[in-house]
C-alpha cells in the first residue's frame, strides 16, 4: 500500500534550491533509508513530509506531496503532525520530567484522564525499549538520562501521539555504537506497525535496517531501489562511488 | 619603553574599574553615616512603623509607614498593569510578530524607554489625572492609581526587552520538539516556551519593579503627595522617593528631619538592593 506519493518536488530557501524535481513513493510498513552527503537535500525532504520547513521564513516549494492520497498542505497541521512523528538528530527532550515528556503529545491532543495518560506512557516507553531503565524514575528530569536513553525517550514520546509514520533524521549521529544498535533494533521492531523513513549519514546503517534505499545528491534523487540492489549492484555510477566512500 | 606603556595603561584601566566601586562605597558610607544618626534620637520601630509623618511640627513625628505603603501600593498597581501587558508583548515580539512588525515594535519599546520621566509625569497630569477624576467621581485625580498607570509605562520597556531576550534564548529545539508532537503554536508557547524562559521572565519582572520603586519625578507629579496611610488605590499617596525629593531642599542640615530623609534613603536602598539580588538569583538560577 502506498503511504506517500511525491511528485516533482522542488524546494527553495531564498535563492538556494534545496530539492530539484524529486519524485518517489513510500510504501506502508517499509523502512525507506535515505543516504547522501551533507547538503544533498535529504533532511529537507524529510522535514517536508512533516511540514517543518514552513518555519523558515523564505521557504518556497512546487510539486505535490500526497499522504494517503491527500495533499499534506491541505491537511490540518496539528493532525498531520499527530499522524507523522519525527525523531531529530540530537535527542531533544523538552525541559520536563520523563513522564511529562511522553505524555506531552497526548495532552496537547486533549487527553486529560490521568489513568489513560499513564497507560499511554507505559506502553510507549515499553515500545521504545526504555521502560525498564526509567520506570522507577518517571518524575525525574529527562535531562538526567544518557544520550542514548534520551533518544529512545524521544522515540517513546513520538509513539505516544499514535502516529502512522515515523521519520528519523540521523537519529544515531550523536550516539555510541551500543546505543545505536538499540535504536536500530527498535526501528526494526516498529516496522510492523509503522511506516519508517530514515535519513542517515551512516551508509552501513542504511544497509542494516533499510528495505529500500534512496540516494540523494545535490538536491536530486539519483537512485532508489531495494537496499540489496543499491549496495551490491547500483545502476548509477555516482551511487556506487558514494557507497564505496569515493566522495561525500 | 613598551613595557612601561603597558604598565601605565594597565594601571589606568585598573583605576577606571575601581572608581565605580569606590564611588558606590563612598555613597553608601555617607548615606549610612547621615541616616543612622537619626537613631540617636528616634527608635527604629517608631521610624519604620510610625503612622504619621509630620517632619516640621513641634515635636516632629517621623513615622514612614504611610510612605512605605504609598510606595508599595503604587508599585503593586504598576506591576499588576505592566507585567501581563509586558510579558504578552514579549511573547508577541519573540514568537508571533512577522519580521517588519517586530522591528517596529522593538523600536517603539525602546522609544518608550527614552521618554524622560518628567515628560511622562506632565502628560499624566494633564491627560490621565482628569480622566481618573471623572471616571471614579473623585475630588482629585492625583491618586495612587494614576501613579501606577504612568509607572507601568516606565516598567514596560525593561520587562519587554528582558523577557523577550529570555524567550529568544530558549533553544529552538524545544519549539521544534513540541511542534513535532503536534502541539499548536499557543500550546507550545504556554506549555514549553514560557516555562523554559520562566527564570528570565521573573528577572524581567523584578527589574521592572525595581525601576518603578526607584522612580521619583512622575510619581511626585501625579500621586497627590499626601503622606497619609492609603486605604484604597484611589487615594492620594506619597512615596518614599517623592518625600526625599520634595523635602531635602527645605530640611535644615543636621536636623532630625534631615537625618530622617537620609534614613528614608537607606530604606529605599535596601528595597532596591533586595529586588536586584532577587532578579540576579532568577537570572543565574541553574536549570534543573
Amino acid at each position: 500500500m502506498r503511504k506517500f506519493g511525491i511528485e516533482n518536488l522542488n524546494i527553495w530557501f531564498g535563492k538556494v534550491q534545496a530539492l530539484k524535481g524529486v519524485s518517489l513513493a513510500i510504501e506502508a510498513n517499509e523502512i525507506l533509508s535515505i543516504i547522501g552527503p551533507s547538503n544533498s537535500g535529504k533532511t529537507t525532504f524529510l522535514r517536508m513530509l512533516h511540514r517543518l520547513n514552513e518555519l523558515e521564513q523564505n521557504f518556497r516549494m512546487s510539486g505535490s506531496v500526497l499522504m494517503d492520497a491527500l495533499d499534506v498542505r491541505s491537511v490540518d497541521l496539528e493532525l498531520l503532525r499527530k499522524k507523522i512523528g519525527i525523531i531529530f538528530a540530537l535527542p531533544l527532550p523538552l525541559p520536563l520530567s520523563i513522564f511529562d515528556n511522553v505524555s506531552f503529545g497526548p495532552r496537547m491532543h486533549g487527553i486529560r484522564a490521568r489513568k489513560r495518560l499513564t497507560d499511554i506512557a507505559e506502553q510507549s516507553l515499553k515500545q521504545a525499549y526504555i521502560w525498564d531503565e526509567v520506570k522507577d524514575r518517571l518524575h525525574e528530569s529527562a535531562f538526567k538520562l544518557s544520550g542514548g536513553q534520551q533518544q529512545r525517550l524521544c522515540i517513546a514520546r513520538t509513539l505516544a501521539t499514535g502516529p502512522e509514520v515515523i521519520l528519523f533524521d540521523e537519529p544515531c549521529s550523536g550516539l555510541d555504537p551500543v546505543s545505536t544498535a538499540r535504536v536500530e533494533e527498535t526501528m526494526l521492531e516498529l516496522k510492523k506497525d509503522y511506516t519508517i523513513v530514515l535519513v542517515t549519514n551512516n551508509v552501513k546503517q542504511a544497509a542494516r535496517v533499510g528495505d529500500r534505499t534512496a540516494f540523494f545528491l545535490s538536491g536530486e534523487l539519483v537512485e532508489l531501489d531495494t537496499t540489496d540492489k543499491i549496495f551490491t549492484a547500483p545502476s548509477n555510477k555516482r551511487t556506487d562511488d558514494y557507497i564505496r566512500g569515493k566522495f561525500g | 619603553m613598551r613595557k612601561f606603556k603597558e604598565f601605565i595603561i594597565e594601571k589606568l584601566i585598573l583605576i577606571c574599574g575601581s572608581a565605580s566601586i569606590f564611588f558606590v562605597a563612598l555613597i553608601f558610607v555617607f548615606l549610612l553615616k547621615e541616616g543612622l544618626s537619626l537613631f540617636k534620637t528616634v527608635r527604629l520601630g517608631a521610624f519604620l512603623f510610625g503612622k504619621s509623618w509630620y517632619p516640621i511640627s513641634e515635636p516632629a513625628e517621623l513615622g514612614i509607614l504611610p510612605l512605605i505603603l504609598g510606595s508599595l501600593l503604587v508599585t503593586a498597581g504598576a506591576a499588576v498593569i505592566s507585567v501581563p501587558i509586558g510579558v504578552g508583548c514579549a511573547v508577541y515580539i519573540a514568537e508571533i510578530a512577522p519580521g517588519k512588525v517586530k522591528e517596529v515594535l522593538k523600536g517603539g519599546i525602546e522609544l518608550l524607554a527614552a521618554i524622560p520621566s518628567v515628560v511622562l509625569g506632565f502628560i499624566g497630569m494633564v491627560t490621565l489625572v482628569p480622566w481618573v477624576k471623572n471616571i471614579f467621581h473623585l475630588p482629585t485625580g492625583l491618586t495612587a492609581l494614576s501613579g501606577s498607570i504612568m509607572l507601568a509605562f516606565m516598567a514596560m520597556p525593561t520587562i519587554v526587552s528582558i523577557a523577550e531576550d529570555a524567550l529568544y534564548s530558549v533553544p529552538r529545539s524545544y519549539k521544534e520538539g513540541a511542534f513535532a508532537l503536534g502541539a499548536t503554536h499557543w500550546q507550545t508557547i504556554w506549555r514549553v516556551l514560557l516555562p523554559a524562559a520562566s527564570s528570565g521572565i521573573l528577572a524581567a519582572v523584578m527589574l521592572g519593579i525595581g525601576r518603578v520603586i526607584g522612580e521619583t519625578m512622575a510619581v511626585m507629579m501625579i500621586t497627590g503627595n499626601s503622606a497619609v496611610i492609603p486605604h484604597t488605590i484611589l487615594a492620594p499617596v506619597r512615596t518614599l522617593t517623592a518625600t526625599v525629593a520634595a523635602e531635602m531642599g527645605e530640611a535644615v542640615v543636621g536636623s532630625e528631619h534631615y537625618f530622617a530623609l537620609f534614613a528614608v534613603g537607606i530604606v529605599l536602598f535596601v528595597i532596591s538592593f533586595a529586588i536586584n539580588v532577587t532578579a540576579d538569583l532568577f537570572l543565574h538560577r541553574e536549570r534543573r
